[in-house]
Order: structure tokens, then C-alpha cells, then sequence
């Protein structure tokens, strides 16, 4: 017995020490590698990440995985600000719009104005792309793809039974609705959640009052906008969607509201394009089995949501040409067309040949570039493009409670939207 | 100096001093580590949690001062109002119902009834459960469209109307409902163990003197039993005020934020939406209410030994 207790303890305690000596090992990037944290972990993003791999290693880099599980990337967040705050950053970061900057500020982002300069990233993208990517004017981060957030999916078999046409405005969407409903479905899909709520309400604001209000209102914080009779319109606007929804949809997640309308139980969803891999995932085809358009009012508006990876500062110098390595590659049109096609968005370069791609993604570049030279390409502020995240948080908080509260007035909401903006942070 | 009897009864006699004076340390010896550790993981990190919400941190810490300020953002967040009204609803109505429920099973089964242990079981075993399985399955009983109000919709009964999870004011009873179910059981265990520890003669007394058996449990039971009612009490109000993961995984705080509790908000602040030092002074508050329940016990408890 007490031999065996002896060898069982030194094993116990040799494992504890190769445990130890991993995790200090672990977390380093060695020289000539780079750590990527990112949070593209299901099936066909865990894929295009891979691609990013591949084509690393192909040119002699390592690549250390630092995926952390979690849909909107929160646990990843603070697994990243832990990491940082010990002082010891991966390489490079799934971080995206105003928080880019908020790194910046922090001093812990590193320029990558050579690899921009060397590909001529000016000219490749568009400049509000560019803006989000730079922190005091150099380039700190490098765009994987875009999404457009404001789409209407439709499911045509039940628009068809119902005898409507996709609806073009607000107006018709709610007609549609009463006819829908009247035909024995729910009109419109919905999870209500808060950032979904906020997503559809940012698709409302903008088919309703228009890009340009939109950007007064939640890009500037403009409290005449936010405050303003206008808003009260777009809130009333968007609580009349309810009428639309069905009672089960609280806490709902997207992906099963995606569900009902492919099972034909809804008539629409509005959503961001990641819903498209729900219809593929099932194998149905854009535009036959399964309808996109812009979010009803909003054709010449497209509201983005841009992935990108920020750069942390290295000293090392083989670390630093691994970085910048990255930097290229994710730019490249290989990447951007594996990653893009696997997740439904478009490539952040409007370069690329798109016939590979769905009518829905080839619609969506076309709007893309169509807005960015007429001026309708707005950033999200449901998705953390427009504001930063404790005056995002605020804004949330009033429209899922004004959204949900059958006794709140829209004047009352306009109020504390006006608050939200102002009040958020020191 | 400071304590010579102390050091009298340490060393009893003079001349095995190194021997004595070694095994009157090797105590502290060995307990100093964890003391240590709790010492710097549990205070030194609610110490820490003080200091970060007097500063302005953001999405990490800083150390820029800004007095109370947090505290005063916190009290007009309309949010965090919720969230605490909230969580003054939900603890009082789960410590009071999981307590009556307890007592009440604790004392049908007491009656000699057969199949006891198997009944005990049943009852207890909701406890074995986490809370976020017990959330996604009321979760799914309350939602209108897949459970208990579809269910009885599809018997006939077409008016029938149960969707309190999807009501902004009714959606904190939801909490209650669940929690109260998962944690009754144990309450129950914890009187049933009561009961069997109060001394038979005492009831055999009362029932001579003509006493009904209500009266028996109402007059001699229920006092005999306080300590276990305090011990059930502070075990359900820190249930009630750590409550995350119930929220989490039945209502996700939602409809809108209605089902907030401050345990929600904390987290949600400081981790998602880079307002560490909003969240810390909201921890800092609910570390206030902790200490609003544990400083009473702790000063009964004291008391009581002095008595005793």
C-alpha cells in the first residue's frame, strides 16, 4: 500500500508540474509565430480560419489558435482583457470598430502602416472602412470581411399562400403582415434578446427616417436627432412590429428564428447576413427557396458590421514579420473569398470576382459599393460599429425595455435615448 | 509580553521547551498558507473591487479617482432599480414559500408514512440539479407557444392564458416558481433532520397533557426547531442574492431587462460593457447586502456561545 501511495503521489505531482510548465509555456507566442485569439469557432468559420492557417504556415510562419467559444465574442473579450492586463497579449485580436480605438488608447495596439503602404490598403478599401481600421491615423487592424446587418429573409412558399410581394417599405411590410396572419403564419420571425431587438430597430430607424438621420442620431449622438420628433416616429414604427411577432419569442435565439421561416411556421426574419448560413447549412439556394432584400425603406442604406483582427505591439522581430505577414495575408484574395464564402458575408476588398458567390452576397457588394460612393454606407450600432460599448449598452437598454414594456411611450424612450447618449461614461 | 498566560499554557514545562514550542506553532505553521491565501484571494481581491469603483475604469482598470461618482451613476441607472427591486422580490418570495413548502413536507413525511426514503428522495433530488438545467426546462414549461399553455390550449381550453415569462410584469414570479422548486427539497431535508433530533419525551409530555397533534408541532415542534429555520434562512438568502445562473439560462434577464438581477447587471457591466468600475460599485452594493444578513447571524451566533 504506502509503495503504491508513493508512486501514485510523485505521478500526480509529476503531472502537476508538466501541467504548470504548460501553462507558462502556452500563451508566448514564440519568435516567428503569431497567437491569433478569435471566436470563429463553429463549423464552417472554424474552417476559413484554417485557411488563414494554411496559407501562414505555407510561407514558413506558425500559427498558435487561441479560439475561445461563444457566439458574440464576449467570453473571448475578457479571456483577451485578462491577457492583456497580466501583460502578456496574443499577437493578434478578433477586435472590431470603436473598440479598436479603445485599445489604441490603451497603447497597446502596433502600427502595420508598412504592410498598408506596401498593398496599398488607401486604395483598396473604402474610407470608412479605413477610418475604423486606424488608431491616430496608422493602421492598427485589418478587415476579414463585412456583413450587412439590415436584410429581410423571406420564406417565398408562405408569401406566395398568402398572395403578398416582399414588401419594399414599411407600410407594405405591415399590410403583408395583416395578410399573413389572416393566411395562419406568424409575419415575422423574432428572438428577443436586446441585441436583436436593437437590430431590427436600427433597420426600422433607417427605413423610416433614412441614412442620413440614422447617422445623426447614433453615429454623432446628436440629442436633437435622438430626442427629436423623428425618433418618436421611428420608435412608434418599430413597436408596431410586435403586432408582427409571435408570444414565444422572448429569449429566443436567432438561429431558431432563422428556423421558423425555413420551416415555413414564419413568413420573414430581419437579420444580418450570418442568417444565410442557416438557410445553406439546410441546403437551400438564395432566391429560390429562400428570398433576401434590404430591410423594408432601407435599399439605399447599408448598415455594416465589419469583422477585423487588431495587431498588439511586439518588440520581438521575427514575432513583428509574422505579424505583418498576417496582416497581408488576411487581405488576400484567397482568404477573403474562403472565409467570406463559409460565412456569409462579403469580402472587405470590393476587387474580388463574385462568382462564386450567392445573389444574395452579390447583391449585398453591389449595395456595398453603390453606398460607399453615394454616401449610405452607415456602421451598426447594434453591433458595436457605431458607439462604444458602454453607450451601446445604455442605448440597449432602452430600446429592448421600451420594445417590451406595453406601458412606455415612445416620447418617453426618445427621452432616455437622449440620456443614454449622455449619461454612459466618465 | 503582549499574552503571558497565553505562553504559560503553551509551554507547560520549561525544560521541553524546543519540542513544546514546536508543536504549539506547527498549527499556525500549517494553516498559515491557506489563511494567507484566503487573506489576499478573498479580501484582498473585495479590497480591490473597492478601490476599482471609486476610479473611472472602463474596459480595463485605471486609477484615475473619481470619488462616489460610480455609486451616484449607479443610483440613477434605471436599470440597476430593477435589478434590485427585482432581487428584493424574488429573495423574500423564495425564502418564504421554500421555507413553508419545507416545513410542510418536512412534517407529512414525519408521520411514519412507508416508503419514506424513497419519498425524501424525490424531494431532495431537484437540489442535485444545477440551476441552468432547471432554468432551460421551465424555460421551455413556460414559454406560451411550446409548454404549459400550449399543452392546455390543445385540450380545448382556448383562452387559456399562462405566459408569464413573456409578461414584463409577472416574469420575476417565473424566477420564483423555478428556483422554489429546485430548492424546497433541501429545506425539507434540513427540517426532516430537525425533526428527528428533537427528543421524543418532550412530545410524549405534551401529547399526556391532551395536546392535538397541531398543536404539538405548532407549540412544542416549531420552537424547538428555530436554529434550523435561522441555518435554512441564511442558506436562501445567499442562494437568492449569488442568483445568476437561473436568470441566465431561464429568462436571460429578458423581456427587455425585466428579470434583472443585480448579479446580472454586475456582470453585464463590468465584463461585456467596459464599465468595470460601474460594476464594481454595484458588486461593492451587493457585497453590502451579504453583509446586511451575515453580520446578524454572526452576532447571534457569538451571543449565543457567550450564553452557553
Amino acid at each position: 500500500m504506502p509503495m503504491l501511495e508513493k508512486t501514485s503521489l510523485k505521478k500526480t505531482s509529476l503531472a502537476l508540474a508538466t501541467t504548470l510548465a504548460g501553462l507558462t509555456m502556452t500563451g508566448q507566442a514564440q519568435a516567428n509565430e503569431v497567437e491569433v485569439l478569435h471566436w470563429w469557432t463553429s463549423g464552417g468559420e472554424a474552417r476559413a480560419a484554417n485557411v488563414l492557417k494554411d496559407l501562414m504556415e505555407a510561407e514558413g510562419y506558425g500559427w498558435e489558435d487561441f479560439a475561445v467559444a461563444g457566439g458574440g465574442g464576449e467570453t473571448a473579450m475578457t479571456v483577451l482583457k485578462s491577457r492583456a492586463m497580466s501583460g502578456n497579449p496574443p499577437s493578434a485580436a478578433q477586435i472590431k470598430g470603436p473598440e479598436i480605438q479603445e485599445w489604441g488608447e490603451l497603447g497597446l495596439l502596433g502600427s502595420l502602416n508598412d504592410v498598408a503602404e506596401a498593398e496599398d490598403w488607401d486604395a483598396l478599401l473604402p474610407d470608412v472602412v479605413a477610418d475604423i481600421m486606424q488608431y491616430g491615423g496608422e493602421y492598427v487592424a485589418v478587415p476579414a470581411n463585412v456583413h450587412r446587418v439590415n436584410w429581410l429573409w423571406a420564406n417565398p412558399e408562405v408569401l406566395d399562400d398568402a398572395g403578398v410581394e416582399m414588401p419594399t417599405t414599411l407600410d407594405e411590410l405591415f399590410d403583408a403582415g395583416e395578410a399573413i396572419r389572416a393566411a395562419g403564419y406568424i409575419p415575422l420571425a423574432h428572438g428577443g434578446q436586446a441585441w436583436q431587438d436593437a437590430t431590427i430597430f436600427e433597420s426600422v430607424v433607417i427605413g423610416s427616417q433614412g441614412g442620413e438621420f440614422y447617422q445623426r442620431a447614433f453615429v454623432d449622438l446628436d440629442p436633437e436627432a435622438l430626442g427629436g420628433e423623428r425618433m418618436v416616429d421611428a420608435l412608434e414604427d418599430f413597436k408596431r412590429l410586435r403586432e408582427l411577432m409571435d408570444d414565444g419569442m422572448s429569449g429566443r435565439d436567432w438561429n431558431i428564428a432563422t428556423g421558423m421561416v425555413i420551416d415555413g411556421e414564419a413568413a420573414m426574419q430581419m437579420m444580418g447576413d450570418w442568417a444565410k448560413g442557416e438557410f445553406t447549412a439546410r441546403g437551400l439556394t438564395a432566391g429560390e427557396d429562400y428570398l433576401c432584400a434590404p430591410a423594408p425603406g432601407t435599399e439605399d442604406v447599408f448598415a455594416f458590421n465589419i469583422d477585423s483582427l487588431a495587431m498588439f505591439r511586439v518588440n520581438d522581430e521575427e514575432e513583428l514579420e509574422a505579424q505583418q505577414a498576417l496582416a497581408r495575408l488576411v487581405l488576400e484574395p484567397t482568404f477573403q473569398e474562403a472565409f467570406n464564402l463559409a460565412k456569409g458575408s462579403i469580402p472587405a476588398r470590393p476587387d474580388l470576382d463574385m462568382s462564386e458567390f450567392d445573389s444574395c452576397a452579390q447583391q449585398s457588394l453591389s449595395d456595398f459599393q453603390r453606398t460607399a460612393e453615394e454616401g449610405g454606407l452607415v456602421p451598426s450600432m447594434a453591433h458595436g460599429m457605431a458607439v462604444r460599448a458602454d453607450i451601446q449598452g445604455a442605448i440597449f437598454d432602452v430600446v429592448t425595455n421600451y420594445f417590451n414594456d406595453d406601458d412606455m411611450q415612445a416620447e418617453e424612450a426618445a427621452e432616455r435615448l437622449v440620456n443614454a447618449a449622455e449619461a454612459a461614461s466618465f | 509580553m503582549k499574552n503571558p498566560s497565553k505562553a504559560r499554557v503553551g509551554h507547560p514545562a520549561p525544560r521541553a521547551s524546543t519540542l513544546g514550542g514546536l508543536q504549539a506553532w506547527l498549527p499556525r505553521l500549517v494553516l498559515a498558507p491557506s489563511v494567507a491565501i484566503s487573506l489576499f484571494f478573498v479580501y484582498g481581491f473585495m479590497l480591490w473591487t473597492f478601490i476599482l469603483s471609486l476610479t473611472s475604469s472602463r474596459m480595463l482598470p485605471s486609477y484615475d479617482f473619481v470619488g462616489f461618482g460610480q455609486y451616484a451613476r449607479l443610483m440613477q441607472n434605471d436599470r440597476w432599480w430593477v435589478a434590485s427591486t427585482n432581487l428584493m422580490i424574488f429573495g423574500s418570495l423564495f425564502v418564504v414559500i421554500c421555507l413553508v413548502i419545507g416545513v410542510l413536507l418536512a412534517m407529512l413525511l414525519d408521520q411514519k408514512i412507508r416508503q419514506e426514503g424513497a419519498l425524501r428522495t424525490i424531494y431532495l433530488y431537484p437540489m442535485a440539479l444545477s440551476f441552468i438545467v432547471t432554468g432551460v426546462v421551465w424555460k421551455w414549461l413556460l414559454n406560451p407557444s411550446l409548454g404549459i399553455q400550449a399543452m392546455v390550449r390543445s385540450w380545448g381550453f382556448e383562452s387559456f392564458r399562462f405566459d408569464w415569462l413573456v409578461d414584463s410584469d409577472m416574469v420575476i414570479y417565473t424566477l420564483v416558481i423555478a428556483a422554489v422548486w429546485q430548492a424546497s427539497g433541501f429545506v425539507m431535508a434540513l427540517f426532516l433532520a430537525g425533526l428527528r433530533g428533537i427528543d421524543d419525551s418532550i412530545i410524549k409530555a405534551a401529547q399526556l397533557d391532551g395536546a392535538s397533534l397541531p398543536r404539538v408541532y405548532w407549540r412544542v415542534v416549531m420552537p424547538c426547531l428555530r436554529p434550523v429555520v435561522f441555518s435554512a434562512v441564511m442558506i436562501l438568502a445567499h442562494i437568492a442574492i449569488k442568483s445568476f445562473d437561473l436568470v441566465v439560462a431561464l429568462t436571460g434577464g429578458g423581456p427587455g431587462y425585466a428579470s434583472d438581477l443585480p448579479a446580472t447587471f454586475m456582470y453585464a457591466h463590468a465584463f461585456n460593457r467596459a464599465q468595470i468600475g460601474l460594476g464594481s460599485a454595484s458588486a461593492m452594493l451587493m457585497l453590502g447586502g451579504v453583509l446586511a444578513i451575515l453580520i446578524p447571524y454572526l452576532y447571534s451566533e457569538l451571543r449565543s456561545r457567550r450564553h452557553g
